[in-house]
């Protein structure tokens, strides 16, 4: 018959209206600014440096070796690297970037910089809101903005961060002998546990 | 009686309004009171209409499992204010090479048609803002200028997107006005006038007190009823008829080269159209103002209009939900072969019904008539393809 069709069609769509309004699990949209779904743990967009103990200035462990500025296919990572040097981790006296500064607007969040460290210095970061009201607003991220510490790490990458704390307290077990470490960034070499979110 | 002062709120308002030109020129108070119909028509449509832009992207949304625009003002009310402002702060493009002046009048004409189908439509008691004799052609009439506007887009754009929706509106528009007007020929004859007061007066007693005599409570009523209800979707350019904008082919057929206001005007256009339709729909078939049941009666008959009306726009944007867009040649096929036929079968259907006594022997024979034509119609009609088993050999 001519029209039953189009019936049964009216029927499907019925039953949804009228189930989305008792049926919660039949509306899955998540109503983002005020509920969010959980990130997942390799979520990943842009970098940030790590800096251990409470000191962003001394505590930073990028040497200012240009390795990720050279490495970065955009290229979007400014580095000048400083006049003096400071202790890093193990005591031992480093470069510090004076000006480290990621464009935003080119970074494409590949994950390069990351990889080609070999300080452990550089991560990605979660934070995902970074819009602005205007155009070129906070396009430049600079070393104060991108440093962020390793148990602010420890909260977005547990696995992650407990893994590399690993790595970088055997590397300064292997050369205990030498120098001991500076007081202030002795802490940092052991694997904190991953604080509890 | 308080229900009467309810009922005649409306009336009474616009008496007591236009008593204060007492002493004025006859023609004064006729200019007055036809501005004070006008003022109201819009006001509620143009309301109405902002309504229902937003509770149809709510219904849809909902029968797809999504919430709908949520975000403006309470569960997302105010969101035709937020679009109203978008519409209207942005660029009037008219293309280098349109036809500036057809470009400029189509919205303004489209609009001003299906403002003026409205007029013509008995809202409630005495609530007709321009009763004349011959309601329904007039309806007709204005209706079909609209084909004209979609043209004038089509034509004045010089866009070949333009071209192509406004064609495949007349063709779908000049088609189905066809059954449209054919199904309204039975309720015509049946009543014997063209007026829309007389349609509503001749559907208001009742059997027993609870069945409304209604015309689509007989057998040709109804079917012509669905059958002026498909053509009514059609004449608005509703889903599953909505080729001439089909976006995901043409861009947005006739309307392709309007932006901003006259865009929102042609929106508008297309809404009141629809509004006018089923409005004509309620009158015809519904019982216009009546109230379905005897005793229900004290509810003021404004009330009921709307409230039948709300129940078609409703099925309208079910239908939007449900069904995906028709082929322009089904349609047509659709129209000619199936939708004459049935109108004419209904006019058929109304003699039987009319010439045996308006009884239930009428209606049985009326129901037969319409049940063996659109059984016959389903049979002839069905192309649907029937593959015999398909049997495999195998290789031995
Ligand atoms: S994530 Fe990729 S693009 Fe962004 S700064 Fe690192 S290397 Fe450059
Ligand atoms: S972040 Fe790593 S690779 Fe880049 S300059 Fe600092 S230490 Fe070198």
């Amino acid at each position: 018959m001519i029209g039953t069709g189009i019936l049964k069609g009216m029927a499907v769509t019925a039953r949804n209206f009228v189930g989305s309004y008792f049926e919660k699990d039949r509306l899955i949209t998540v109503q983002y600014p005020e509920e969010r779904t959980p990130l997942a743990e390799n979520y990943r967009n842009f970098p940030f440096l790590i800096y251990d103990t409470d000191d962003a200035e001394a505590g930073l462990r990028c040497v200012a070796c240009k390795i990720c500025e050279k490495e970065c296919p955009p290229q979007c990572i400014y580095i000048i690297k400083s006049e003096d040097k400071k202790p890093d981790y193990m005591g031992k006296p480093q470069f510090y970037p004076a000006v480290f500064d990621i464009d935003i607007s080119v970074c494409m969040s590949c994950q390069i910089c990351v990889e080609v460290c070999p300080f452990e210095a550089i991560k990605m970061d979660k934070v995902f809101e970074l819009s602005r009201r205007e155009r070129f607003d906070a396009l430049l991220q600079r070393k104060r903005e991108l440093s962020k510490s390793n148990t602010y790490y420890h909260s977005i990458c547990p696995t992650e961060a407990a893994e590399v704390d690993a790595k970088l307290a055997e590397a300064a077990a292997k050369k205990k002998p030498t120098p001991p470490p500076a007081a202030g960034s002795a802490p940092a070499a052991e694997p904190t546990p991953a604080p509890v979110i | 009686m308080s229900g009467d002062v309810v009922d005649q709120i409306f009336i009474r308002a616009k008496q007591w309004l236009l008593s204060w030109l007492a002493g004025a020129p006859d023609w004064i108070i006729q200019v007055a009171s036809s501005l004070l119909n006008i003022f109201a028509l819009l006001g509620v449509f143009l309301t109405l209409f902002a309504l229902i832009s937003v509770l149809e992207r709510k219904i849809l949304g909902r029968m797809q499992n999504r919430y709908g625009p949520n975000r403006v003002g309470p569960f997302g009310l105010f969101q035709p204010i937020a679009d109203g402002i978008k519409m209207l702060i942005k660029e009037d493009i008219v293309p280098a090479r349109a036809d500036k002046i057809v470009h400029f009048l189509a919205p303004i004409l489209i609009a001003a048609t299906a403002i003026l189908a409205l007029g013509v439509i008995p809202y409630g008691r005495n609530m007709t803002p321009f009763a004349i004799d011959g309601g329904i052609l007039f309806f007709f009439a204005v209706g079909s200028t609209t084909e004209l506007a979609v043209f004038m887009a089509g034509w004045g754009s010089n866009n070949k997107f333009s071209m192509l929706g406004a064609m495949r509106a007349i063709a779908q528009m000049v088609s189905y006005e066809l059954p449209l007007i054919i199904t309204t020929l039975p309720v015509v004859m049946v009543v014997g006038a063209l007026s829309p007061d007389a349609i509503v007066a001749a559907q208001s007693s009742y059997s027993f007190g609870f069945v409304p005599h209604w015309f689509v409570t007989t057998p040709w009523g109804a079917a012509a009823f669905v059958l002026f209800f498909v053509s009514g979707l059609v004449e608005s350019n509703r889903t599953p008829f909505d080729v001439p904008e089909g976006e995901s082919e043409i861009v947005a057929g006739h309307m392709t080269e309007y932006s901003g206001f006259k865009y929102a005007t042609f929106f508008m256009a297309e809404y009141i159209g629809m509004f006018a339709i089923s409005g004509l729909t309620v009158t015809l078939f519904l019982g216009g103002w009546h109230a379905p049941i005897h005793v229900l009666q004290f509810i003021p008959s404004y009330i009921w209009f709307f409230a039948k009306l709300s129940a078609l726009l409703f099925v309208y944007i079910w239908l939007r939900g449900t069904l995906p867009r028709t082929r322009i040649d089904h349609i047509m096929n659709f129209a000619w072969k199936f939708m004459l036929p049935m109108a004419f079968t209904c006019i058929l259907a109304a003699a039987v019904w009319h010439y045996m006594g308006r009884g239930l022997a009428g209606w049985l024979c009326s129901l037969a008539v319409i049940g063996i034509v659109y059984i016959a119609l389903s049979i002839l009609l069905d192309t649907r393809k029937r593959f015999a088993t398909r049997t495999y050999r195998f290789a031995e």
